[in-house]
């Protein structure tokens, strides 16, 4: 177990570098990156001040060296429109990101996962249908227009919920909906998928037949096999999940990391894409680290392994 | 079976809407007309109403169906013949190259797919070509790292080993005897794909990085109707229930393909 630990947290380490080897080379290939990194209404004459400042006339590999250099230490420059250092901007933000994103997985595991085990139980029934129906929906439903009608119900037709921005519990409702539809929708799905094929199984015929209540069956034997594609599936999601924010972040004006990345880019503010993709990065592969480390505990076998 | 019905209506109303839209508009989507603006649904000559520079919704949305489709279509192929490509090779040669891309492939998507193409989009700049690109180079994975599974196992299977047996030369065994039989899950991946890639550059123009106004694409048209949520709801319901609906159609669609062709395929 240890060594799988260890070989896994290095396979991590391995893919934060990948992706800030991979801004870096995206950066570059754009031609000139001064021009990205300027502020836009700088004078002509100061480019060249600009470039030779931020070392962009050494050779490549230096360049590179000192980038991830400085990227190890958590030091991507000063964002251009706030004048901090991007990281401990960007690093500001991240909770309430997580804040969302964890209302959405917890929204999920309580309401998806059960609709999915009951549709998969009661196949072919009206509860069946109506589960699929609504994850059918909740997956062709784009999360921004779903938000917007959310808006017009209820914050201008009914006057519950307010619009965006933060505050109490009310603020959060909104976002974490939106938020929490697709992923919900997916979840639904495959927990259906799995648990059918689970139920299928040889092991789940011998334990009916040695007599066990159905709850049993299903919640021992069932549900602990159908769960590990399911899991997968939402570790590889939170991927997505964090995408979905930056829309759920930007329709509510929740202060989040996908809004500033949103702003970010729209600012061209360079420094600070690059602290967000350094942050998504780790985010996504420790969440996924934590996800494989979940296999072991589901299924004894990976712990050999 | 119904649910496959229900998919191909859906998608064959979209694409006609797209192909006729000439034809089925009342008006020209970009034609202005100030003392018309902001009328609801029902208003004569404008079945859906008119936005804020009295441009006919209908039109609009008829229209954002012939750019929604058209950048699907592009991306979808795009995606398909690269990260299939990818995929063939790296599946059938076992050295540390395909490793190497492998690696970067999860590496890609360990990144939010709709930041990744934002980004690039920023990096290379808007317009219409360039959204195809940006959701093509975010793409490709998806078909590459399900393309190499199946390949892993195809060829090791008889008659590709009968094959090299009778001397069939490299290329011969992959686009004669391994491509075929890893055809039917890049269809299923397509068919899944595309909504998610009309979906997405909603979502992008919408967050302002794609398509830009005046063009009538869907997502800019509702990143327009936030301003007039209090007092023009249409604005925001009709395009976004026609990207839901393509979305709908082409999932379903997708789903039954995927049954019919490749059953125990998990996308």
């Amino acid at each position: 177990m240890r060594v799988y630990v260890l070989s896994r947290l290095a396979q991590a380490a391995l893919v934060v570098f990948l992706s800030l080897t991979a801004v870096f080379g995206l950066v570059r290939l754009t031609g000139d990156p001064v021009l990205l990194f300027m502020p836009t209404d700088i004078q002509a004459k100061d480019v060249e001040e600009f470039r030779q400042r931020l070392g962009f006339n050494d050779p490549l590999t230096v360049q590179y060296g000192r980038f991830l250099g400085r990227a190890v230490r958590g030091d991507f420059g000063e964002s251009l429109r706030y004048k901090r250092a991007a990281l401990s901007l960007v690093l500001e933000r991240l909770p309430a990101t997580l804040l969302l994103a964890a209302v959405a997985v917890g929204l999920t595991l309580v309401v998806a996962v059960p609709l999915g085990v009951i549709s998969a139980v009661r196949r072919g029934t009206l509860v069946d249908h109506l589960g699929t129906l609504a994850a059918v929906l909740g997956q062709a439903v784009p999360g921004f227009w779903l938000g917007l009608m959310l808006i017009y119900v209820f914050s201008v037709q009914l006057r519950w919920l307010p619009t965006g921005g933060t505050g109490g519990l009310a603020h959060l409702v909104m976002p974490s909906l939106v938020l929490t539809a697709f992923f919900a929708a997916r979840i639904a799905r495959l927990t259906r998928s799995t648990v059918l094929d689970a139920l299928g199984e040889d092991y789940v015929l011998t334990a009916r037949a040695k007599g066990l209540a159905a709850t049993r069956v299903i919640g021992k034997h069932a549900l602990r096999n159908a769960a590990i594609p399911v899991i997968t599936l939402a570790g590889l999601e939170i991927g997505q999940l964090l995408g979905g924010a930056v829309i759920a972040e930007t329709i509510f004006a929740w202060p989040g990391l996908g809004r500033l990345t949103v702003q970010a880019l729209l600012n061209r503010d360079f420094p600070v894409v690059l602290a967000a993709v350094f942050v998504t990065s780790v985010t996504y592969t420790l969440i996924n680290l934590l996800v494989d480390l979940t296999y072991g505990w589901l299924d004894p076998r990976v712990r050999v392994a | 079976m119904t649910r496959g019905v229900t998919g191909v209506v859906l998608t064959l109303a979209v694409v006609v809407a797209a192909i006729a839209a000439p034809w089925l508009a009342p008006s020209d989507p970009a034609r202005t007309d100030f003392a018309l603006g902001l009328r609801p649904p029902g208003t004569p000559g404008h079945p859906l109403g008119t936005d804020q520079l009295g441009r006919d919704v209908l039109a609009r949305v008829l229209h954002g169906a012939r750019l929604a489709l058209f950048i699907g279509v592009c991306t979808v192929v795009t995606t398909a013949i690269v990260g299939g490509l990818v995929g063939l090779l790296t599946g059938f040669v076992e050295r540390w190259p395909s490793a190497a891309i492998m690696r970067l492939a999860d590496v890609q998507l360990s990144f939010p797919f709709i930041l990744l193409a934002m980004t690039i989009n920023v990096i290379v700049g808007l317009g219409l070509r360039n959204i195809i690109l940006s959701l093509s180079a975010a793409g490709w994975v998806v078909y590459a790292r399900v393309v190499r599974g199946e390949v892993l196992t195809v060829k090791e299977r008889d008659f590709v080993r009968a094959a090299a047996a009778l001397g069939a030369g490299r290329a011969r065994l992959l686009f004669r005897h391994v491509l075929p039989n890893v055809a039917p899950s890049i269809v299923v991946v397509a068919s899944l794909q595309f909504s998610q890639f009309v979906v997405a550059e909603a979502a992008i123009s919408f967050l302002g990085f794609g398509v830009q106004p005046p063009t009538p694409a869907w997502g800019s048209m509702l990143a327009e109707s936030r301003d007039f949520l209090y007092v023009a709801w249409w604005l925001a319901a009709f395009p976004g229930a026609a990207l839901a609906m393509t979305a709908l159609g082409v999932n379903l669609l997708g789903d039954w393909l995927r049954d019919t062709l490749d059953p125990k395929l998990r996308v």
